[in-house]
Order: structure tokens, then sequence, then C-alpha cells
């Protein structure tokens, strides 16, 4: 690696990257637009009030046409429109419930890992209760116990995300913590909590960003499956999983109201795992595969 | 090795002490009062109160969580609301199930994952390689719950090429009824000689088994392919390749015996993942297993259905962390000393 290379940031590095990289740029192209659906949603979807509560009952079950690009479902809404609004709510969920796992679980990732010893132990041990909790089950046990809305599939995916955030910088942290500008910071007698968040927190972040993008698609997919079972989003809300959920008796005869939800659930996920895997093989300097 | 694997239990049985703390947690937030939902809404206050001390529900919390570790260990896992039997038997004929899908899928899994794993590392960066990547990537993006929907609709339904939904062929429980040994239908079957029984619990498996397999079919074969590209670039391969073996035979005879570690090891924890993802399959084929009761369970707001699910899950996922970590430190002697 020459000194010219060494200089650059490690954005710099990813963005060069992604042009060698067809699939994680088609994942972020295909993000942006899915962006711009959630954005734009009340302007660009052909009937913006069928994003809510309207019904046309005259309107039910019309196949693919001129007037309904995907179609109407049960009730006579537009499906086109519906997915565009149903950006929406994915989007706000992968992002609320990343922000919120990776607000826990990097505050206490980092306390662990620079803390060391036993607070690092006792940290370790509890994300190791959460962890044995698979996230669809965990949100299961709370959305039984909580009221089914949408809030209460981003606090309970949130629950069991954030552990492997905490695992994840508490060993960045705790290499970083070794460095000598933190030995530095320390005796010049700059207090812990400074040292901890102005230092070791910023140093730590790459791998953390990586694994955002990465479980991003995850988190999608938990989402739509508790709407599907009825623990998520409820009617009238335009949601993917909840969408599949109330046309799955129809798939027979009317394909439409099923199949274009679970694809746009599958194009978003995808692109967030393309997207991901991208991020990682450029930052992580020990896995290059090109 | 004496040393490592005393901490490890060490550690595993405190994280299960952890599960049944946070289970029971989480039961306890249950809004309303459970002794209302257990003697129903139209009990007078003496019942009410009957019901409450039968549950213990005055006792202070420490000494319910005492009891309720002292009952989940003497095997009293409660009475599920909705089936109205004990939880522990419940499970006892749901799990096998469970385990009988998930058990077909992931041989599935294996025996895809592996050798497309082993061709996309072998034809690197060309079209094999894409093509895998591409596939995997789709494999673990898929809503499996749509999968199972358009995988019934369109070879069970329209084409009729594999049974609708179920274990097997209901009328079969009279013509050739199944003694059961260990609850799970095909190993019965099999080793009782009931051939109808064996061939219509296949039949029944293919679909959601290979629906349940897609998303370990698709890490298996993306960790395959790392491992086996991080082989192929360490001596002993140079070495092979430098006394002339090709590079099929470099990566076969001489890289997938040590990738083989991190593989066998995102197995096993792949395989407490595709219980639950099966959960969602379970649901749409109708399968009498532990994602189907945990639905049911869930539609009645049955909570100790619903804990007993939980937990027995958790052990599951602890499980086979532990067998990960115990089968690691046996293939690799550096994870005994880092601890």
């Amino acid at each position: 690696m020459t000194a010219v290379e060494l200089r650059r940031t490690p954005l710099r590095r990813a963005a060069d990257l992604a042009r060698g990289d067809v699939l994680a740029a088609t994942g972020l192209a295909v993000l942006a637009l899915v962006a711009l659906a959630a954005l734009l949603a009340p302007w660009i979807a052909p009937y913006p009030e069928d994003g809510g509560t309207a019904v046309h009952l005259t309107e039910a079950l019309r196949p693919p046409g001129a007037e309904h690009w995907l179609g109407t479902d049960q009730v006579g809404r537009d499906v086109l429109s519906r997915i565009l609004y149903g950006a929406r709510t994915s989007l706000f969920i992968a992002v609320a419930v990343l922000a919120l796992a990776a607000a826990v679980g990097v505050t206490l990732g980092v306390v662990a890992g620079y803390a060391g010893g036993l607070v690092r132990d006792v940290i370790m041990r509890i994300t190791d209760v959460f962890l044995a909790f698979p996230a669809l089950l965990l949100s299961l046990a709370l959305a039984v116990v909580l009221q089914p809305s949408v809030t209460t599939v981003v606090v309970a995916i949130a629950a069991t995300w954030w552990p492997w955030y905490a695992r994840l910088t508490a060993s960045v942290a705790q290499s970083v913590a070794r460095r000598g500008y933190v030995d530095a910071a320390r005796c010049l007698g700059v207090p812990a909590p400074v040292i901890v968040f102005r230092h070791v927190l910023p140093n730590s972040l790459t791998p953390v960003l990586v694994q955002l993008s990465l479980d991003a698609g995850g988190v999608i997919l938990t989402a739509a499956a508790l709407s599907y079972l009825g623990l998520g989003a409820q009617e009238p809300e335009a949601e993917w999983g909840l969408m599949v959920e109330q046309g799955q008796s129809l798939f027979t005869t009317d394909w439409w109201v099923v199949t274009f939800p679970g694809l746009a659930i599958l194009v978003t996920a995808f692109a967030f795992n393309v997207l991901g895997e991208g991020l990682r093989a450029a930052l992580d300097p020990r896995r290059r595969p090109r | 090795m004496t040393g490592y694997l005393i901490r490890r239990l060490g550690q595993a049985v405190l994280v299960v002490a952890g599960v049944i703390v946070l289970t029971f947690a989480i039961m306890r937030l249950v809004p309303g009062d459970p002794a209302v939902a257990y003697a129903g809404p139209k009990a007078s206050a003496a019942e009410l109160a009957a019901a409450r001390a039968r549950f213990g529900l005055d006792d202070p919390l420490w000494v319910q969580l005492w009891n309720y570790v002292r009952d989940l260990l003497s095997g009293e896992w409660g009475t599920s609301l909705h089936t109205r039997q004990p939880v522990a038997s419940d499970l006892t004929t749901v799990f096998p199930a469970s385990l009988e899908l998930v058990g077909a899928a992931l041989i599935v899994a294996v025996a895809a994952g592996v050798p497309l794993g082993v061709l996309a590392a072998r034809y690197k960066g060309k079209f094999p390689d894409f093509s895998v990547r591409l596939s995997s990537m789709l494999a673990v993006s898929v809503p499996v719950f749509w999968l199972a929907l358009a995988v019934q609709t369109v070879f069970a339904s329209n084409l009729g090429w594999f049974p609708v939904a179920g274990e097997y062929d209901a009328t079969l429980d009279t013509t050739s009824p199944l003694r059961v040994y260990t609850n799970i239908t095909a190993v019965d079957a099999l080793f009782t000689g009931n051939w109808p029984m064996l061939t219509s619990t296949l039949e029944h498996l293919v679909l959601p088994a290979l629906v349940v397999a897609a998303y370990p079919a698709g890490v298996i074969a993306q960790m395959t392919r790392a491992a086996l590209i991080e082989e192929a670039g360490q001596d002993h391969a140079r070495m092979a390749r430098a006394l002339g073996f090709g590079e099929t035979a470099v990566l076969t005879r001489f890289s997938l015996r040590p990738a083989a570690g991190p593989v066998l090891s995102l197995i096993a924890l792949v395989f407490a993942y595709a219980i639950v993802n099966g959960f969602l399959v379970e649901a749409v084929f109708n399968w009498p297993g532990l994602g189907r009761y945990a639905a049911d369970s869930i539609r009645s707001l049955d909570t100790p259905a619903i804990a007993g699910v939980t937990l027995v899950v958790a052990l599951l996922y602890v499980l086979a962390n532990l067998v990960v970590d115990l089968l690691q430190s046996l293939l690799d002697p550096r994870v005994r000393k880092a601890g």
C-alpha cells in the first residue's frame, strides 16, 4: 500500500471499490429509488388516498392494467400506491430499529471495551442472554405482551439486535483502547468519559457502520414477518408483510395482491444485503476477495 | 481442555439462568391480570382471589420467580390455555415435527450450499461465481413466508405435484397407523417399516423443507466460498499447486478439510435460526410443529404456551452455541487458550 493510498479515507476507498462491484452499486441504486418512493409517496402514488383507509368495493381485485399498473386489492385499493406507501413503513422501521439498537449497543460496547475486567464480563454475559433469543422469537414474545403496532415491532426487534453491536464495538474498542493516543490522553489526566466518547468511540465506528448496512435487510425481513403474523402494522396501514397476509387466501385466483408486496420486500432486503457485502469487502482489510 | 470445558459449561449455565429470568420478566409484562384470564371475565371477587392465591400472584416477585424456576426444573411448565394440556407434553409432540422439517431442510441446504460454494471459489470472479453469489444473496433476502405461499400456490395448488398442507395423509391414521417412538413421523415410519406413512410424509415434506432450506443454503454457500478462498491462499495450498495439483484438487482435496471448522459451526448456528424461520413456513403449510403451536398460542394470547416455546428455542440456541464452541476447540487448539 502506497502513502497516497494510505491517506485516502475508508469512505473514499469504499466509493472506489463500489465502482468495480456491480452488485453493490446496483444495491445502492435500488435503495436510492426505494428512499425516493418513501419520501415522495404522496406525490408519485397514482392514488394517494389508497395508502390509507380508502375503500372502493366496485374496483376490488382488478388485475394489473393501464389504470392500476399492479392491480387492486380486496377492497379496491391500488396495489402500486400501497407499495409506495409501504416503503415509508419499512424504511422507517429499519432506520428506527438500527438507530435504537446501535445507540444502546455501541454505548455499552465501548464502555465494556474500554473498562475491561468485571464491567466487560457483566455486559458480555447480559448480551449472551439476549443473543440466546433469535430475533424473531423474542420479538414474538414481546409483540404478544405489548399491543401490536409498528412501535412494538421497532422495540421488539431493537431489543434483540443491540447485543450484536455491543459485542462488535467491545472487541474493536478493546484494541483501540490500547493505542498510543489513548495512553497519552490518560497520562494527561483526561477524564475517562471524555476518553471513551471523544477518542475511543469515533475510532471504533467503521465496523459498526458496515454491520448496520448488512443488518438492514434482516431487520426489514423480520419486521415484515411480524406484520405477516399480525403482530406489527395494523390495517389500514400500508405495510408489505401485512399486504401479503391480507392477500394470501387470494393467491391462486388473484396473484398480484400477494406477489408485488412480496417482491418489494425481496428487492429492498436484497439491495441492503448486496450493499452491505460490498461495503464489508471494501472496508475490511483482511477480507478483500477481489 | 478440561479447564476450558468447565469454563464454557459454567458460562452456558449462567446464560440459561438469564434466559429463564428474561422469559419470566417478559411474561410478567402481560397487560391485564393473569387471574382474570384464568377465572374468566364474569368471576366473582372471591373466585379471583382464589385464582390469585392459586398462582401465587400475591407473593413478592422474587418468590414468584423462585417458584417459576422450581416448577420448570421439575418439568411443570404450566397448562396451555388453548389446548388445555400441560405445555411440557404439548412441546414433546410438536417439537419433533419441527425437528423433522428443519432436519430435512438442513440436509438439502448442506447438499446444495457446499458444492455451490466450492464451485464459486473454483471460478472466483467468473460467471459461476457471480451466479452463485447472486442466487445465495437472493436466498437470504427472500421473505420466507412469501416464498412459502408462492411455492405452495404454484407446485401444490396449481400444478398438483405435491400435497398442499399437513404432515401426512390423515386417512393413513386408520389404514396404517403409526407406532410412535420418537414422535418424528418419518423416522418412526422408517424404523417400523410403515411404507405408506413414510412416502406420504416425504411427499408432504418436499415443499416446506425446500423453502426452509433457502436461507441456510445461501449462507452455507457464501461461507464455504469465503473459507475456501482464504484457505486456497495459504502456504499448504501453494505447496500443492507447486507439486502440480490442479486448482480443483487444491480446493477439494487440500482446502475443504481445513475450511470445515467455520462451516460446521455455521451449520449449528443456522440450525437454531432455521427452527424459528420454520415457524412462518409451518404456518403456511399447516405443519404440526412448534411454529403452528406458537401461532395458535399467539392468537389466543396463551402466555404459558408462548413462554414454553420461547424457552425451548432459547435453550436450543444455547446448546447449539455450546456445541459449536466445543467443536471448534476440538478442531483448533488456539480457541482453548483464548477462552
